[in-house]
């Protein structure tokens, strides 16, 4: 994930300073590693370097001052250029699930057992994913954050049901074969 | 683990020549929700309608709370559905002609309660499923998640202790079905009403406490077991 662009993307509600930006990031994404606070500083240092944020001046509403930044004209042009930049639609043929399984075909392995026990563990998640999202008073950052990986853990048991089902009909093929 | 509440033993039945269980096991214990996941044609909806007693199994037993209803009449079956079961299908199986309130009402109505009372609770559980306001409306004049909704109410009206529910969302978008499902998990939990969940969805799935896998007309524990 781009922290720059989330901290322009933070910056555009008004101006912010580091530990605030920190706090907010880590509610908007739940899922995501906590940011740490030297990424945030060096993150907006670099930012105030390329003209896309600067120093607004500081605030030591009570307590240590702080520096606060804001986003430029410049800062919020690259922030909608890159909102809209569309991703390549990678294939995402290197997950060490996919790795796995077709190392364990290769190596006569029993790929099976292992899409079974690996479908157990990818429902577990989605369990747990499900309560988060539909518990009562849940905010739309958790939802949205649980919606991205429920459906990213499903597009997996999809490609693993399909995988599974192929093999029972490879199996079948070279037992009659 | 608690004694099962409902539980399918070696379930077998055929349609004419193609067979759709072929020894299937399950349990499902008080309160639990059960997803029963599988391929199109493994035979899910076959063992739903055998453990609802909609069908007879052509082997094997079932048995809910100590009594078994592949042996019990249609009489007693009858009054299970009414009573201490709900059912809810892809498609709600509404009936068109009447409102939403009468068709809450009606397993009140079938089961004895007096007609004012039977509105009273039906309007009550529309309202519990977010569709208050919509008492006066036929089937035809509800989105699919409105009518879902209203037949998850019918489904929870008489306080069953287990309900069936065939591909629930299976008519839905992701929202309307998201919206489906919470409505049945939650109002489950908190009545302790045991839930056998049919689903080809892993994320419809999720909802449940449990995951079973039918392939072939067998769960797919019991078909590695027969492949050892």
């Amino acid at each position: 994930m781009s922290t720059r662009h989330v901290l322009l993307g933070l910056l555009a509600a008004g101006p912010s300073h580091g530990y605030d930006l920190k706090r907010r990031h880590d509610e908007q994404f739940p899922q995501a590693r906590p940011l740490a606070y030297g990424q945030v500083y060096t993150t907006l240092q670099r930012l105030v370097r390329d003209g896309l944020a600067e120093v607004e001046g500081t605030d030591s509403e009570g307590g240590p001052e702080r520096t606060l930044y804001r986003s430029t004209d410049a800062g919020a042009h690259e922030l909608t250029r890159w909102a809209g930049e569309v991703m390549p639609p990678a294939p995402f043929v290197t997950n060490e699930i996919f790795a796995k399984v077709v190392v364990s075909i290769l190596a006569s392995g029993d790929p099976a057992a292992y899409l079974t026990a690996q479908r157990a563990a990818h429902m577990a998640r989605m369990r747990e994913l499900t309560a988060v999202k539909t518990a009562p008073g849940t905010d739309l950052a958790t939802a949205l954050s649980a919606d991205y990986a429920l459906n990213h853990l499903d597009a997996d048991l999809r490609w693993m049901t399909t995988t599974a089902a192929r093999l029972t009909t490879l199996t079948a093929e070279v037992d009659s074969a | 683990m608690s004694t099962p509440l409902l539980t399918g033993r070696r379930l077998f039945k055929a349609h004419g020549s193609t067979p759709a269980l072929r020894g299937a096991s399950v349990e499902l214990h008080p309160g639990e929700i059960l997803a029963v996941t599988g391929a199109s044609g493994s035979g899910k909806s076959t063992l739903l309608h055998c453990l609802a007693g909609i069908v007879r199994p052509d082997e094997g037993t079932v048995e809910y709370a100590g009594e078994r209803l592949d042996e019990a009449s249609e009489a007693r079956l009858g009054e299970l559905r009414r009573t201490e079961f709900g059912v809810v299908f892809q498609f709600g199986q509404l009936i068109p002609e009447l409102t939403a309130v009468d068709n809450v009402a009606l397993p009140l109505l079938l089961a004895g309660t007096p007609r004012q009372a039977a509105r009273e609770r039906a309007i009550a559980w529309l309202e519990r499923f977010g569709v208050r306001g919509q008492e006066a409306l036929r089937p035809g004049e509800m989105s699919g998640g409105q009518a879902q909704r209203v037949s998850l109410a019918r489904a929870l009206v008489t306080g069953p202790k287990v309900v069936f529910a065939d591909e629930p969302t299976g008519a839905l978008d992701s929202l309307s079905g998201e919206q489906v499902m919470t409505a049945l998990t939650h109002t489950a939990r908190e009545a302790a009403t045991a839930v056998l969940l049919i689903t080809h969805d892993a994320q419809v799935a999720a909802y449940a406490d449990r995951e079973v896998t039918l392939r072939d007309g067998v769960l797919a524990a019991e078909a590695a077991e027969v492949a050892r």
